[in-house]
């Protein structure tokens, strides 16, 4: 018999994540750290607006693109976030989560052949995403040195004429990190000098410890080249729900809206009624666990500090990402060990591209309390390695 | 930082300087000397231990009586309300607006101990003129602490 599958999808690495899953599956008792979603429950007056659609009978497909009355609380919410105009009818539409607008911005955009330029770390979805679209990926390897920031440098000596598309994953899932509006600025003169498109994943844009969030699209040139995926998992801790967005111009909003009507139909229509909610109501929600998320962020740093461990200030999501390389174990064989001998799963930094060799993330979407336990152990550990 | 640090103690009275200091990102001696200027300009009122006493094998009942009073001329209900707080058991008293007048909270070995209490003490005071006592019979959420379980972790274990 011939074979069955796909080659382009046969090749595509499994998850680096998976193989560490499988161990802390299989484990009781465990601290787990390595949790990409908020452990805060969706606010109840969000949940109980989805009960409330589902008790009137709103069981039915909306329309494509998604509810009316939510892509315009979208298009507010931009206005009043980012001061970004979109106009509801044709420059936004619901997406299943931001994994199927980065999905879809991909397949909309690429051409076989043409480059999509990912930094890295980074999320696990963008490489294999491009290579589906028919793309090819191009890694850029953020350092340490900088915080994690893409530079326009790196932008730049990265570019060839193949070059269509940049990710921009920033605020960033693993390292933490942020771009401020002056990174922005340089990279965007590079950008609009090339004449490439960019898909910057803000997903993460309400969990920022500094300035508010600056959004590429904010710089003057840059709306028209940027899809922006954003949605209500890691603000509202709605990750069940499924629910994200993609904005951007009509002309690419409309070729992603094709491939979504056809592969999907519409989002689900339970987490947009709840989604409405969410976006009205919802602010003080948000602020409240970004206050949490900052105390441990903060605690971790002083933790860190307090048994010599390296690592940079984040500024963005709900991670820290120490370096480790001062003990001479690779990252899978530190968080290995660590996982065996305390009981506290981490993902090693490599999950999320080579170039996280060396480094841990660390996940603070856990309580205090956890994270107290957690580095407790951790410092014990490290006295450890480092007494050889 | 005033706000903040109010909100912060008041789910937690127990935690330390150094740690509220690590959380909020201020300096341990700027957070000593606001808790200070708290305390003595009576914003903090004292520091409260929430207890589930369903869970001890000390018995105790509690009860929020409601009572209508008669306000007196150039007093209101000032007096009255002082007359009744001063009794030890009595948890609270507040100025209600609606049906009645005061809510009284209290706390009593049994419910002849506080039955007792309502039929002695509050209703032969000369202003009360009625009063409602109702019985607490299941405490599910006080203070903003649910008490009837423990939240649980369901998520998957690791995700990207």
């Amino acid at each position: 018999m011939r074979s069955p599958l796909a080659d382009k999808v046969v090749e595509i690495k499994p998850s680096g994540i998976r193989k560490f899953f499988d161990i802390v599956s299989e484990m009781d008792d465990v601290i787990s750290l390595s949790v990409g979603e908020p452990d805060f429950d969706t606010p109840w007056h969000i949940r109980d607006e989805g009960i409330y659609s589902l008790e009137k009978g709103r069981t039915f497909y909306t329309s494509n693109a998604g509810l009316k009355e939510l892509k315009e609380e979208i298009c507010h919410y931009m206005k009043r976030k980012q001061g970004l105009e979109y106009d509801p009818k044709d420059e936004v539409f619901l997406t299943v989560g931001g994994s199927e607008g980065i999905d879809a911005a991909m397949r909309a955009m690429l051409n076989p052949g043409e480059e999509v330029l990912i930094p890295q770390p980074s999320f696990v979805s963008y490489e294999p995403c491009a290579i589906l679209a028919g793309g090819v990926p191009v890694i850029i390897e953020l350092k340490a040195e900088n915080e994690f920031r893409l530079t326009a440098k790196e932008l730049e000596d990265a570019i060839t004429e193949k070059t269509k598309l940049l990710v921009l994953p920033f605020p960033n899932n693993p390292t933490g990190a942020i771009l401020e509006r002056k990174d922005l600025e340089e990279i965007a003169e590079v950008i609009i000098k090339h004449d490439i498109f960019v898909m910057s994943d803000e997903i993460y844009a309400e969990l920022t410890y500094k300035d508010k969030h600056v959004s590429i699209a904010e710089i003057p040139g840059m709306q028209e080249r940027t899809i922006l995926i954003n949605g209500f998992s890691k603000a509202y801790a709605m990750t069940g729900w499924r629910l994200g967005y993609a904005c951007g111009p009509k002309e690419i909003i409309a070729q992603m809206l094709k491939i979504h009507q056809f592969a999907i139909m519409c989002a689900p229509t339970t987490s947009q009624y709840a989604a409405v909610e969410a976006l009205r109501n919802g602010d003080e929600d948000v602020a409240e666990m970004r206050e949490a998320y900052n105390q441990r962020r903060r605690y971790l740093m002083s933790a860190f500090k307090e048994m010599g461990l390296e690592c940079f200030e984040p500024f963005g999501a709900f991670y820290v990402f120490p370096c480790i390389k001062e003990f001479g174990l690779t990252s899978d064989e530190f968080a290995t060990r660590f996982l065996k001998e305390e009981k506290v799963a981490i993902v090693p930094g490599t999950a999320f591209g080579d170039c996280g060799e060396g480094f841990l993330r660390i996940s603070y979407a856990s309580s205090l309390e956890n994270l107290k336990i957690a580095m407790g152990r951790l410092a014990e550990f490290i006295e450890r390695l480092r007494k050889g | 930082m005033r706000e903040k640090l109010l909100s912060m103690i008041e789910k937690n009275s127990r935690i330390d300087v150094k740690e509220l200091a690590v959380l909020m990102g201020e300096e341990e001696i700027d957070i000593v000397n606001e808790l200070a200027a708290l305390e003595s300009e009576g914003i903090i009122c004292g520091y409260h231990t929430l207890i589930d006493w369903e869970k001890t094998s000390i018995e105790k009942v509690s009860a929020l009586i409601e009572v209508r009073v008669t306000p007196q001329r150039g007093q209101g209900f000032d007096n009255i309300a002082e007359r009744i707080y001063k009794y030890p058991e009595v948890n609270s008293v507040y100025l209600i607006s609606g049906g009645y007048d005061l809510l009284v909270t209290l706390e009593g070995k049994s419910l002849k101990e506080v039955s007792a209490f309502v039929s002695d003490k509050l209703s032969t005071l000369d202003t009360v003129l009625s009063t409602a006592t109702h019985f607490i019979l299941k405490k599910y959420k006080d203070h903003g602490t649910i008490l009837m379980k423990k939240h649980e972790d369901t998520r998957e274990k690791v995700t990207p």
